[in-house]
């Protein structure tokens, strides 16, 4: 199904399952402990033995030895693999770094071996055998002092609109700040992990990916084989927000490890190995400049943006949301990318927009201030319904101004006293903060496969990953309403690369996009069906479990009386995106107690306002926020890996030393979600909403800090060290 | 106290001196570079496992968490961290709520050991998991057994009198309150970030609105 014109009436709008807030249909295992993981494939792979993964111990050099003799005569010891032996490996398309080192390593802990053993603690005594030399190479691992080397990447372009120098330098009002962040972590709860088998040349891999697709591809340019002899299954994925988009060191060492060993081997990255061996979000430095006239209409606006990453690798694209989010006649954004020898940055939960609107919606509430203005008003006055830069483009939706009118009714905004400070509480200095979300709808061509059993079973497969997301029910409920049977009798299997591709986890574009492709599917199967019951597929009605043309109704079971009905389609979008600028947006309110005394921040409330299309399922869209939130608060005040400078790695590798938020650190969190059907986005009407609740947050959280406290941080993350020199006096 | 700064030893590195020590004692016969690992050790030991007695043979260097989930494919029980930082892995053993991974199998000889397994399943709920199926007290599921098994043993501490760290009153009876929740539930990471979900699904379990 080709999606090239704006969807009009069609089955989802029934409404009786999709928008409902049904709970999750894989709950009861999730709960129960029996949703299978990827190293928990007793049922598939019994005999399988242990890989231990042995990581670099400098960040850049060669490794110029390698003794594994008493690792291999360790007891239990089945293989041990190095590149010596691992034969000839190519990379993954969407790899920096390789996966396993040797000679040459390129950064802290990328994967120099794999040592195998019949027993998880013989495989970890045996790796501690194993000994190899290195000859150190000098690095670059630090951003600021790489600042003047950075280049303009590829991608994206720098843009330019109007004039920006001059309109900034005639504004009347301008602000003119830097903004930091720091490089994070994923820190998903389940490791890195994977289990393969091979058979006949061909290998079966459970893992733990949220795009099975690229990880297929990408493990056999790897291995050297074609895609057609590797199988990767990933039925459930203990969180990954980015971490587990692509082929990691753990699938492919567990790959090489069972060939070595011949016989299944599973590999888990050990929690202090996951910060410095797999991807991690780039730190960033930004600075921007917003130019306004006296009554506050934005004249001139300008972000710049510099990260770093391996050679080779690509940019934290923050500054992108400031092409859009924003009117203003004057616009400039750049992203420029130095080269250092950390660990690979890549995408993490809404990458460029996360890290960008930490900075420019604190700009925004620095700017609203100078301006004595509040700063939902400065940002209703500035508000676009087109692309400032093509303002034929018109916003398929934009609520922008919606979310922040409702959100400040709700969360009682007009207490707030503008002037930072003077709220206190006992030992509390509270404040108020604001900030917009805004994140893209970015749409991807999705497969699915539907089968009508003969027991009446309606059985979805598709190549989709749920990571914690839904993707399990609302699958099911589009199955449900598209073919009008109970949500009961659907059967849902995801995350096999047997089944279609479809367009995984990530970028926020899984869920709309996979029940289209699941939609479209099942409109294919309806044709069947009806073709079968020897009724016109055009007029046919699915309802109640039955097919119907006027008075002609027939049990859909039918269909298959003489066996398995089976149909599959796949969505693809047209130019849609070309002509409509597809975007969510939120507010956020963030309510914050800062210690008097310490400094210490806590958060006290926090409510999230969206309009994101159409709400497939208001339960587990809502989680999404709420997790976004969340961690968006650890972004703000707790999450910061700190880079050792002089050997080139991130010291702070586990989760002591890499801070996320606890239950103590999150408050009950409200959310609200706009009434908004999006026809431009897709047959289901619907976008993404699990990056959008992270998008705008940190601000919001550092705002409020500055509104309790008077202390602007612009250097994320918001510690108490960085409060304590500028706090009020205290009694 | 005046320091001495050449003679200063801190304590940290008194703990790092012992740990030597001991590692040489515990290798006699060794003449230092000829280190070899020896066979796995093994011990038995009986544990009774959601209700089952079983005997096993346990490598001594094994976390009770691995014998769960490898020798015993009771993979409910997850592994997060390994080091006691995440809480994914708690289970209850002897009517306490522990960190699996921080305990080897072969200290538990004799000991109950309850798992998210023992608590329920799909078809028949404990009415914690039902609670948090109720509330979406989840997301990806990883941390979800540990979550469940630490708040049932939450309730249970509470229910008991132990205070916490934000028990006002200590010789007072606590309360279920959202911050006796919160603190006691801190051990517990959610990374997807399910927390005002979890805290709800643990108060309608415990009778009050969280």
């Amino acid at each position: 199904m080709k999606f090239e014109t704006p969807a009009t009436t069609n089955p989802i709008d029934q409404l009786k399952h999709i928008g409902k807030p049904t709970p999750r249909i894989d709950g009861p295992q999730k709960t129960t402990g029996t949703a299978p993981y990827a190293y928990e494939r007793h049922d598939r792979a019994p005999d399988a033995a242990y890989g231990y993964v042995v990581g670099a111990t400098i960040a850049k050099g060669r490794i110029t030895g390698i003794d594994a003799s008493r690792a291999r005569a360790a007891p239990g010891v089945l293989a041990v693999v190095t590149a010596q032996n691992a034969g000839k490996l190519g990379k993954g398309e969407k790899n920096t770094a390789r996966l396993l080192a040797g000679p040459e390593v390129e950064h802290y802990h990328q994967a120099v071996a794999v040592v195998v053993a019949e027993t998880f603690e013989q495989a970890r005594a045996a790796a501690g055998l194993l000994r190899v030399d290195y000859a150190p190479a000098k690095g670059a691992f630090d951003l600021a002092a790489a600042k003047g080397s950075a280049e303009s990447p590829k991608d994206p372009p720098d843009s330019h609109v109007g004039d920006f120098d001059k309109a900034f330098a005639t504004a009347p009002v301008k602000l003119d700040a830097t903004y930091t962040t720091p490089d994070q972590s994923h820190a998903m709860m389940e490791p890195h992990a994977s289990t393969a088998a091979w058979e006949d040349g061909a290998v079966t891999i459970w893992t733990a990916n949220q795009m099975i697709d690229w990880g297929r591809s990408d493990m056999a340019a790897t291995l050297g084989i074609p895609k057609a002899k590797v199988r990767l299954v990933s039925p459930f994925i203990g969180g990954g927000f980015g971490g587990k988009l692509f082929l990691r060191a753990d699938a492919l060492l567990a790959a090489l490890g069972a060939k070595a060993a011949g016989r299944p081997v599973k590999v888990a990255l050990t929690r202090p190995m996951m910060f410095n061996n797999t991807t991690h979000r780039p730190a960033t430095i930004q600075r921007i400049r917003i130019g306004a006239t006296r009554d506050g209409k934005i004249t001139a606006i300008g972000h710049e943006t510099w990260s770093g990453d391996l050679p080779g690798g690509g940019a934290e694209t923050a500054a992108e949301q400031t092409k859009l989010l924003y009117a203003g006649a004057n616009r400039l954004t750049a992203t420029k990318l130095a080269v250092l020898d950390l660990p690979e940055g890549n995408a993490m939960r809404a990458p460029g927009e996360a890290p960008g609107l930490m900075a420019l919606e604190i700009a925004i509430d620095e700017m609203a201030e100078k301006l004595g203005l509040d700063p939902i008003e400065f940002r209703i006055r500035n508000d676009t319904q087109v692309d400032p830069a093509k303002p034929e483009r018109p916003f398929s939706q934009r609520q922008l101004v919606e979310c922040l009118r409702q959100g400040a009714d709700r969360f009682g905004w007009k207490d707030r006293n503008a002037t930072p400070g003077r709220r206190r509480e006992g030992r509390w200095l509270v404040g108020m903060g604001v900030a917009a979300a805004f994140r893209n709808n970015l749409t991807m061509k999705s497969g699915a496969r539907m089968r009508l059993q003969p027991d009446g079973l309606v059985v979805v497969e598709t190549d989709m990953t749920d990571i914690g997301t839904g993707s399990y029910t609302i699958i099911a409920q589009t199955a449900a309403e598209t073919l009008g049977v109970p949500l009961k009798q659907v059967v849902v299997r995801l995350g096999d690369s047997s089944f279609p591709v479809s367009a995984g986890s990530g970028g926020q574009w899984g869920g709309n996009s996979s029940t289209a492709g699941v939609y479209a599917a099942c409109m294919k199967l309806r044709e069947v069906a009806a073709g079968k019951l020897g009724l016109d597929p055009q007029k046919a009605e699915f309802v109640d479990g039955r097919v119907r043309v006027g008075n002609d109704s027939r049990p859909l079971i039918e269909a298959a009386r003489d066996g398995e009905l089976v149909a599959e389609d796949f969505i693809e979008f047209g130019d849609l995106a070309k002509k409509y600028q597809q975007s969510t947006f939120g507010g956020h309110f963030v309510e914050v107690g800062v210690d008097a005394w310490t400094a210490e921040v806590r958060v006290r409330r926090m409510l999230a306002v969206c309009a994101a299309g159409r709400i497939l399922n208001p339960t587990s869209a809502r989680s999404q926020v709420i997790g976004a939130m969340t961690m968006g608060t650890g972004a703000a005040l707790m999450e910061e890996l700190v880079v050792d400078k002089r050997r080139g790695f991130f010291a702070n590798h586990d989760l002591a030393g890499y801070e996320v938020p606890v239950h103590a650190d999150i408050p009950h969190q409200e959310v609200v979600f706009l009434d908004e059907v999006d026809p431009v986005s897709s047959p289901m009407k619907a976008k993404g909403v699990g990056e959008l609740g992270i998008c705008g947050v940190g601000a919001a959280v550092a705002n409020a800090v500055y509104n309790a406290t008077g202390v602007r941080v612009r250097d994320y993350p918001i510690t108490l060290d960085k409060l304590l020199d500028g706090m009020p006096a205290v009694a | 106290m005046q320091q001495v700064p050449e003679f200063d030893m801190s304590r940290r590195d008194i703990l790092i001196v012992g740990a030597v020590s001991a590692a040489g004692a515990a290798a006699p016969g060794l003449a230092s570079g000829q280190e070899t690992v020896a066979a796995p050790v093994v011990g038995k030991v009986i544990l009774t496992i959601n209700g089952t007695a079983r005997a096993l043979e346990v490598d001594l260097r094994a976390t009770l968490l691995d014998v769960l989930r490898e020798t015993l494919k009771l993979t409910g029980t997850k592994k997060g961290c390994d080091h006691g930082q995440c809480g994914a892995c708690t289970v209850i053993v002897e009517g306490r709520r522990i960190n699996s991974c921080l305990t080897l199998a072969v200290m538990h000889d004799g000991d109950k050991v309850t798992t998210i397994e023992g608590l329920g399943t799909p078809g028949d709920l404990h009415p914690m998991q039902a609670a948090f199926v109720k509330h979406d007290g989840y997301q990806c599921g990883y941390c979800t057994p540990g979550q469940i098994c630490s708040a049932v043993a939450v309730l249970e501490e509470i229910k008991a009198g132990v205070p916490s760290h934000v028990t006002a009153d200590l010789n007072g009876r606590p309360k279920v309150t959202p911050d006796e929740l919160r603190e006691r539930m801190s051990g517990n990471i959610c990374r997807c970030g399910a927390y005002s979900n979890i805290v709800e699904a643990i108060g309608e379990v415990a009778g009050v609105k969280a």
